[in-house]
């Protein structure tokens, strides 16, 4: 069985996260620091909560965080928990992890912030996260910014809200989703079990 | 492609179980909330609201251990409210594993609630339940609307629909969006529990004050009546329970019919 561990910034709803890793078949362990990421094979940031408090509760963990990532654990991120990779967001004013080149932006108000609902995917190129994942598929968004990767041959997907809105970003071991898999129904499920797989290897 | 609209099942729950109020008043017996809400999310529901109904009136705790349980049989998001008083109420809701926490009479009570809510769990966290009643004693400051020739104002109502604020509601709904919250519930207590269709003026109104989502609730008795707010209003999503719950129309149903009248829903 594959052993996970999901980061609590304090500041919202693990628990689906959880049963839906564990409806996969992962033993999960909810931590609140990396001192042991050793014993597990995948960490998870979770999509609940606001960029600074979320950052300040990652503080202590950043260098540690790093050498995650140097060493291939594969990392999941999710909504926040994605938005954390990258170096700042307009959410807040603390810098974000700094793992991924770009910043995180507001959705134009034009539209209705948040982004919520199910929206499709768009499909861009062949991933990992999305193997078995139709073209069009619906997943639950809820969030009011947006990634900019300054690569943006990262993004794998991204989906329509007036704007391209990336979706699912791939860096190696490195994953995010936009949307919330653990509340996408049967698609997201697939995903998470993508995920799971990698922590496998 | 695009954003979907939304249909949500509504578990009014009152002591463990599901009920059905009629104007707020006559409470009917409807089922268990974890069979159902496993029913719902299997039928392609996009959403369900969790309302423990008693809650604010009698300040109870919201029942921990059943959202816990509602949680764990479903995939999709999960909005729960009833007697969120503070911090503590939202954050034991959240970790039960709700996505959203639904804030009325609290709010109206201690309106910094909900920027403190949104500044720690992110505005997509916070719904703020309108219960909305008409008003036909016309007051100047009111946004004031006629309908039949008979003019009134939209008035805000807490303690389960019984007890008026004297709030205008299209100022309200603007001032939690200002605040920080990042959906509305709204429901029309003049057509709640009468299976006559929703309020399509109120709706229509406080989606054009707010930039944020709105979700239509009150008087669908038939698919027909969630055609018509998706058609006459920009609102983002439509909440039913009774129709639901009684087997009358399934989701599924509903939303293929939605699909062939051209609203775009997920199927």
């Amino acid at each position: 069985m594959v052993k996970v561990a999901i980061f609590d910034y304090g500041a919202g709803n693990i628990f689906s996260l959880k049963s839906s890793l564990e409806k996969n078949e992962a033993q999960v362990d909810i931590i609140t620091n990396l001192e042991k990421i050793k014993n597990y094979s995948g960490l998870l940031l979770p999509g609940v909560g606001n960029f600074d408090p979320a950052i300040k509760s990652l503080n202590t963990s950043k260098v540690a965080f790093q050498n995650l990532v140097k060493n291939q654990i594969p990392i999941l991120g999710i909504c926040l928990g994605m938005e954390m990779f990258f170096e700042k967001s307009e959410e807040g004013k603390l810098g974000g992890l700094g793992i991924l080149d770009g910043e995180v932006i507001l959705l134009p108000n034009k539209f209705k912030i948040p982004h919520m609902g199910w929206n499709n995917l768009q499909i861009k190129k062949p991933s990992v996260l999305l193997d078995g994942v139709k073209e069009g598929s619906w997943v639950y968004f809820v969030h009011s910014y947006r990634v900019k990767p300054k690569n943006e041959e990262i993004i794998m997907a991204d989906s329509d809200y007036g704007i391209n809105v990336p979706a699912v970003i791939e860096n190696q071991t490195l994953f995010g989703t936009q949307f919330h898999p653990e509340k996408s129904s049967k698609v997201g499920s697939i995903m998470i079990k993508n995920f799971l797989r990698v922590c496998k290897k | 492609m695009t954003l979907t609209k939304r249909v949500i099942p509504c578990l009014d729950v009152d002591n463990g179980r599901v009920v059905k109020g009629m104007h707020f008043k006559s409470i009917k017996d409807a089922g268990d909330p974890v069979l159902l809400a496993e029913k719902y999310s299997q039928e392609g529901a996009d959403e369900l609201v969790f309302l423990d109904i008693t809650a604010s009136e009698q300040q109870r705790e919201t029942i921990k251990s059943l959202v816990q349980k509602v949680a764990q049989v479903i995939d999709i998001p999960f909005t729960v409210g009833g007697g969120v008083k503070n911090l503590q109420d939202a954050r034991d809701i959240l970790l039960s594993g709700a996505d959203k926490v639904a804030i009325n009479t609290g709010a109206v009570k201690n309106p910094e609630i909900i920027t403190k809510l949104m500044e720690i769990f992110g505005k997509q966290c916070v719904v703020i339940a309108m219960d909305v009643k008409r008003n036909y004693e016309i007051k100047g400051d009111r946004h004031i609307f006629t309908s039949d020739s008979k003019k009134f104002w939209f008035e805000v109502y807490i303690y389960g629909g019984k007890t008026p604020t004297n709030l205008d509601a299209i100022d309200w709904a603007k001032e939690v969006e200002r605040r920080g919250a990042g959906e509305i519930l709204l429901t029309s207590i003049d057509m709640d529990g009468t299976k006559e269709g929703y309020d399509i003026q109120l709706i229509k109104e406080i989606v054009n004050a707010v930039n944020i989502p709105v979700v239509a609730s009150g008087g669908c008795g038939k698919p027909k009546h969630m055609l018509d707010v998706f058609l006459q209003t920009n609102v983002d999503a439509a909440l039913a329970a009774s129709i639901f719950h009684y087997k009358t129309h399934s989701v599924d149903r509903v939303k293929e019919y939605l699909k062939e009248n051209g609203v775009p829903v997920r199927l």
